[in-house]
């Protein structure tokens, strides 16, 4: 489904990743973890197509197709979601508005009619549901004035409205309590299927409790260092990062 | 058409000499006051001519490319035989006002009687009022419009001849909206000085709509004057609404006096215009009056846009809220210009100014100066300026939505303006703004849209041309 060969990536003339390989197939659950700063959210954003990143070397193909040559709108309608580490505030543009625009615009990315607005509106009502999301969403300016829990529920919201194939949560755990946590992960949970992934990024352990992973991954220093099962987690939280560091040298 | 000047001759000396040859016509129905306010207004005009740009309050609008055209200056006697339906439709789906036009700078007797006329509200021309209502004229006419400063008011207060005259008792709620369109259609290049009174009496509300628009190409300029008196507690809800061609100047003057207890809210919402000014002058004479002043401006191609805001907090307890946002694409140039004067008595004075823009090319201009001038000591005031662009971030957030780049920008420009539509209190008038900004933002509004004549020149559907690289 994605596949990640030799990336090389840089900004201002430093380099940030150092040839990451990554294969993801569908129904997995991929784990990044890693220290802060090694290129962990600088992977999220390539694969998305943030354009302040300089792609010196290697590939990304999704369903086979070069995802490099694709601006950031079509890599989300070929079905590429990704969740904020700190998701933006825009004043004025209604949760509704924004969602409705967004699944009409990869609805016709796809050769489709645009969605009938009262199917739109139950879709709504059925994902907030799904997602145990109470507060009322629709009438609000995307994130404005949300707390740092209400932005990542919100980002989980999207993801469920726009049903990607392949999810990548930038450190959407950052930042929540507990409960907040558990709505999140529950959301994941509840939008997995065979024919999905979902890359999840994080600094901690805690997330994988909630949202247990197929494979885990460390980045370090630009490179995936270590591959394996949810058991290298648990191993990474016991030993800390200075275990891998240690390693390496 | 009557009046007309050929070249050779400055539009400054046009006027004047258009004043000595008609004067005695203009002034055939003033009180003596107004006579000599007249009279005297001629000589600021003959004193201090045209503004030009070595005044600093002009200094970024020129008006001389415009006042080098040769103009008709139209003086017929009234105008009989216009259908106004055949001319001009406003198009605002359920938005029924009581409507008013000026054809040419003229008033349109259309025959049509206010709900609450049998309670004593006026609506007429201002050359009937003039004739019927000359204490109304003595009490108010040029009380509030600055003669002696502004020499485009001085000239205007001059060739004052007709406009609109609205008059609400005191007590009485004007239920219906008044809407009050301009409409240029002309074939000559004119020179055109519309006259508006408004007088609310006390406890009395007033909802007024005035909507500027070319329905032809042609270039024309105007300079019209409203003053607009608000008795004690009060109610004014008044919009401004331009969508002018590119060809033509409007310097549009506002002026409002408060007193005690009253309440205004004005909106300037300016869409197209070759050169539009609006000076919106506020005085709060009376303790615990308010005003709201709003606009927003979306201009390109060479378009300018210049808001000039005077608020004079004459009497304590008084609060003024200014809030301008603008959008300028191309070449296009704004102006913003905020005053705010605190004079000595005005204790407890809560004043707040903001002028928010966005630049989409890097040829736009906008010059935005906040002034505070303040005497009193228990005062709360505040301003503030912004000039940016898009939001690169908001942009990648939308588009990593698969919201298309053109799309996810509309949506943050829309977003944008859309903190001052939100404004408007009138629900039918504030749906239909909101899609002529929507309209203006796809690039499918053109000053033609409301025109039900579908003439030859009918102007190009102009875009809003954004340059992608510079986002």
């Amino acid at each position: 489904m994605l596949s990640i060969k030799n990336l090389r990536v840089s900004i201002n003339n430093k380099e940030i990743l150092k040839g990451v390989n990554l294969e993801v197939r569908p129904g997995e659950v991929h784990a990044i973890m890693g220290p802060n700063g090694t290129g962990k959210s600088t992977l999220a954003s390539v694969i998305s197509g943030r354009e302040i990143f300089t792609v010196d070397e290697g590939e990304i193909l999704y369903k086979g197709k070069n995802l490099l040559e694709m601006p950031v709108e079509d890599r989300a309608s070929e079905g590429i979601f990704l969740g904020f580490q700190y998701p933006v505030e825009i004043p004025g543009v209604s949760i509704t508005n924004f969602m409705r625009t967004a699944v009409n615009e990869q609805r016709k990315y796809h050769g489709l009619d645009p969605m009938p607005a009262n199917e739109f509106l139950a879709k709504m009502e059925e994902k907030k549901k799904m997602l145990e999301i109470h507060a009322k969403l629709a009438n609000r300016s995307v994130n404005e004035g949300f707390s740092g829990g209400e932005k990542k529920k919100n980002e989980i919201f999207q993801m469920a409205m726009l049903e990607p194939s392949l999810a990548i949560l930038d450190e959407t755990d950052s930042g929540l309590d507990i409960d907040a946590l558990k709505i999140v992960a529950n959301g994941v949970n509840k939008l997995r299927r065979p024919d999905n992934a979902f890359v999840v990024i994080t600094h901690y352990q805690r997330l994988l409790e909630y949202i247990v992973p197929d494979i885990v991954h460390v980045l370090f220093d630009g490179r995936i260092v270590r591959s394996g099962g949810k058991e290298l987690a648990i191993e990474l939280e016991e030993k800390g990062y200075e275990w891998i560091k240690a390693e390496l040298v | 058409m009557d009046g007309t000047i050929t070249g050779g001759t400055t539009t400054r000396e046009a006027l004047l000499r258009l004043w000595e040859e008609k004067h005695g016509m203009l002034g055939s129905n003033d009180p003596e006051r107004v006579s000599q306010l007249r009279h005297g207004a001629m000589e600021v005009f003959r004193t201090m001519g045209f503004p030009h740009i070595k005044l600093e309050k002009w200094r970024n609008t020129d008006l001389s490319r415009m006042l080098g055209n040769v103009f008709t200056f139209p003086f017929e006697a009234r105008i009989e035989n216009v259908d106004l339906d055949e001319v001009f439709k406003c198009d605002v789906p359920g938005f029924n006002t009581f409507m008013v036009a000026q054809y040419n700078g003229r008033y349109i007797e259309r025959g049509n009687q206010l709900n609450e006329a049998s309670k004593g509200v006026i609506v007429c021309s201002l050359a009937d009022a003039f004739i019927k209502h000359a204490d109304l004229i003595e009490a108010h006419f040029g009380r509030y419009a600055d003669t002696a400063n502004n020499s485009l008011t001085a000239l205007n207060t001059a060739f004052a001849r007709d406009g609109v005259f609205i008059y609400v008792p005191d007590n009485v709620v004007v239920s219906e909206i008044i809407q009050i369109v301009n409409i240029i259609n002309s074939a000559d290049t004119v020179f055109l000085q519309p006259r508006n009174l408004v007088i609310a009496g006390r406890n009395s509300s007033l909802k007024l709509v005035q909507c500027d628009d070319s329905i032809d190409d042609h270039p024309g300029f105007i300079n019209a004057v409203t003053e607009v008196y608000a008795g004690e507690n009060a109610v004014i809800d008044h919009y401004k609404l331009q969508n002018k061609n590119d060809r033509s100047a409007l310097v549009n003057t506002m002026y409002f006096q408060l007193e005690a207890g009253s309440s205004l809210s004005t909106n300037a919402i300016s869409l197209n215009g070759g050169l539009i000014r609006n000076e919106t002058n506020v005085k709060l004479n009376g303790r615990g009056s308010h005003a709201d002043v709003l606009g927003v401006y979306l201009m390109d191609r060479n378009q300018h846009v210049d808001n000039q805001v005077f608020i004079d907090h004459a009497m304590p307890d008084c609060t003024s809220n200014e809030l301008f946002k603008g959008i300028l694409d191309d070449h296009a140039s704004g102006v913003f210009n905020g005053h705010i004067l605190v004079r000595q008595d005005a204790q407890r004075t809560n004043a707040y100014q903001n002028n928010k823009n966005i630049l989409i090319s890097d040829k736009a201009v906008i010059d935005t100066k906040p002034f505070l001038e303040i005497y009193a000591d228990d005062v709360k005031c505040s301003h503030g300026a912004t000039v940016g662009q898009l939001d690169s971030e908001a942009m990648f957030y939308l588009r990593s939505r698969g919201i298309s780049h053109d799309n996810a920008r509309m949506l943050l420009m829309y977003a944008f303006a859309a903190e001052i539509v939100n404004k408007i209190s009138i629900p039918q008038l504030r749906l239909r703004i909101d899609d002529l900004v929507k309209k203006r933002l796809r690039g499918e509004l053109s000053v033609c849209d409301q025109c039900v004549l579908h003439c030859n020149a009918r102007e190009q559907r102009v875009a809003f041309e954004i340059d992608m690289s510079k986002i």
